[in-house]
């Protein structure tokens, strides 16, 4: 069976309308996490750091943060709330007693939990422009690794969430891998700097790194082609994903 | 599920009865084609279901045994959500959750978030969405249980004037007299089996006899009392409750008395009705059903 948009969208328009109601409960809280860490490591730690990859340190942690926002922006999306519609209100039964199909409801939620990376993102980006931390207009190509950065975590955690027998799973997916993507995927610090070259080879498996640099090479200026690399890791993962996510969905909501 | 043969004639009220864990809801999904039946085939509306899943789907409508609404929303707004799912369009889409907000007694709290509303409301509301497509074959899985009398009473009388505007109806339910108040006919089921379908007063008819005596006796005294007698033959025992089942229950009630001795025991008799014919079909005791 085929994605039909249309009945995607609608599974979209859901969830919009679902958190127009919730957002100050839901959106509000995990926005301020990036910002509390740009001013707690940013300019606290920053003030004993003297340069980082060539820049001042908050300047240096910027670009990776809005990776970080929008990455938490998918991920709450497509583990609890997707596993709580599942398991515990049931709606996907309801939706596929509709038109809806198995792959519309895959690609609905995976527009929707993008689209809240994009707030969280977009978001982000403006806190870091009012204080002028946004080279401009070199650093506006950020903004197109948010949507990169929200489409490849929604994809991820996605199959994670329709394979895991129950909600307490989900304690190992951000403890055991978000959190280390967070801290060692060259947010606070470069790894090229850290890393033997054996190790740097092992690191480009991190799925957050590639958004990062993506990010990072915008707000230099200085592109290389590297950054066709980090592309094709972040696009060809989450086809790769969405592709198994497809049979998972239906083995999951069917029978 | 086992060899399952079933046909429900358009416009009328069809009822899928059978204890918990008979196969009624497994049936249910494989209707509307969200469960694959590992064999056989299952035509709705002359379509076979596994090749025109959208099409069949997009002219049915299914209440599920559990209520799945938006608790933050209202109930105009989970209307509004629902009819997206069948690409309802404005003006439609509002033209239509304002007939169902009328038809099931919504109006006075429609604009009240989903939590704050009783259960009998929060059913009548999942019963409307799935409505929303003005669906030719309404599904109904359990709609009353759980629910007061009033609530039931009302529900009933709607479902009977959906059927009577032209929509089939697809009811399961564990309780007897909403199936004999709705339906045209019934299938009971057990074990994944159908073990008897027919009108309600048909199986009746058939199955038992039209009187009921139902009284309190052991199974000591049960053999004292009717052993020998023919006419008394067809019983059932739930415990201690006795029911004998027969064309005529004056000469047992006179039995009885010139047996108890001017020891007034006390006797129910009653039409026999489609419990009695559910109960002797699949049984009393609750030891086979897990």
């Amino acid at each position: 069976m085929s994605v039909s948009f249309p009945y995607a969208v609608s599974i979209w328009r859901r969830n919009a309308s679902m958190y127009r109601r919730t957002w100050k409960w839901n959106i509000l809280p995990n926005f301020f996490e990036p910002v509390f860490y740009l001013f707690s490591i940013g300019v606290g730690v920053g003030a004993y750091v003297s340069e980082m990859g060539g820049m001042s340190y908050i300047q240096f942690l910027a670009p990776g943060l809005i990776c970080v926002a929008a990455m938490n922006g998918a991920s709450f999306e497509v583990t609890y709330n997707i596993f709580v519609r599942l398991i515990f209100e049931k709606s996907y039964d309801a939706m596929l007693t509709t038109p809806i199909e198995p792959d519309d409801i895959l690609v609905g939620e995976v527009l929707w939990a993008v689209t809240r990376s994009c707030v969280y993102g977009g978001c982000f980006f403006l806190v870091l422009a009012v204080f002028g931390l946004t080279p401009l207009p070199a650093s506006l190509w950020a903004i197109a690794v948010i949507p990169i950065t929200g489409l490849l975590f929604a994809s991820i955690g996605i199959v994670f969430s329709l394979r895991v027998p129950n909600i307490d799973s989900f304690s190992f997916y951000f403890t055991l891998f978000l959190t280390p993507l967070f801290l060692f995927s060259d947010v606070f610090f470069p790894l090229e700097e850290r890393l033997s070259r054996g190790w740097l080879w092992v690191a480009e498996a991190l799925p957050l790194l590639h958004p990062v640099r993506l990010a990072r090479t915008a707000f230099s200026g200085h592109w290389s082609v590297i950054i066709l690399w980090d592309l094709f890791y972040a696009l060809g993962l989450t086809a790769a994903l969405l592709w198994w996510g497809r049979k998972t969905v239906r083995q999951r909501l069917t029978n | 599920m086992d060899g399952i043969d079933l046909v429900v004639p358009p416009r009328s009220c069809f009822g899928l009865l059978g204890p918990n864990g008979a196969g009624k809801t497994t049936t249910l999904r494989m209707i509307y084609g969200v469960t694959t039946a590992s064999s056989g085939s299952i035509s709705v509306f002359g379509l076979d279901i596994a090749q025109n899943l959208r099409a069949v789907r997009s002219r049915l409508g299914v209440t599920l045994q559990q209520n799945v609404l938006i608790e933050a929303l209202s109930p105009k707004e989970n209307l509004l959500v629902f009819g997206r799912y069948h690409l309802l369009r404005e003006p439609e889409l509002t033209r239509r959750a304002e007939e169902l907000i009328d038809f099931l007694e919504l109006r006075s709290h429609a604009h009240v978030p989903v939590r704050q509303l009783s259960g009998g409301f929060q059913r009548r509301l999942a019963i409307a969405q799935s409505l929303i497509n003005g669906p030719e074959l309404l599904i109904l899985d359990e709609p009353t249980t759980g629910l007061d009398p009033a609530v039931r009473l009302a529900l009933w009388s709607r479902i009977r004037e959906l059927r009577a505007a032209g929509t089939t109806v697809l009811v399961t339910t564990h309780y007897m007299d909403e199936a004999q108040r709705l339906c045209d006919r019934v299938a009971i089921m057990s074990g994944g089996k159908i073990i008897g379908a027919g009108a309600p007063h048909e199986l009746v008819a058939t199955r038992l006899a039209p009187e009921t005596v139902e009284f309190d006796s052991s199974p000591a005294e049960e053999s004292l009392l009717l052993d020998g007698a023919a006419q008394w033959a067809r019983r059932l025992r739930a415990g201690k409750r006795l029911m004998v089942y027969l064309d005529d229950a004056a000469p047992l009630i006179e039995h009885i008395r010139r047996h108890d001795r001017g020891d007034r025991r006390p006797l129910i008799v009653r039409p026999t009705n489609l419990e009695d014919v559910f109960l002797s079909l699949t049984g009393t005791g609750l030891e086979n059903n897990p």
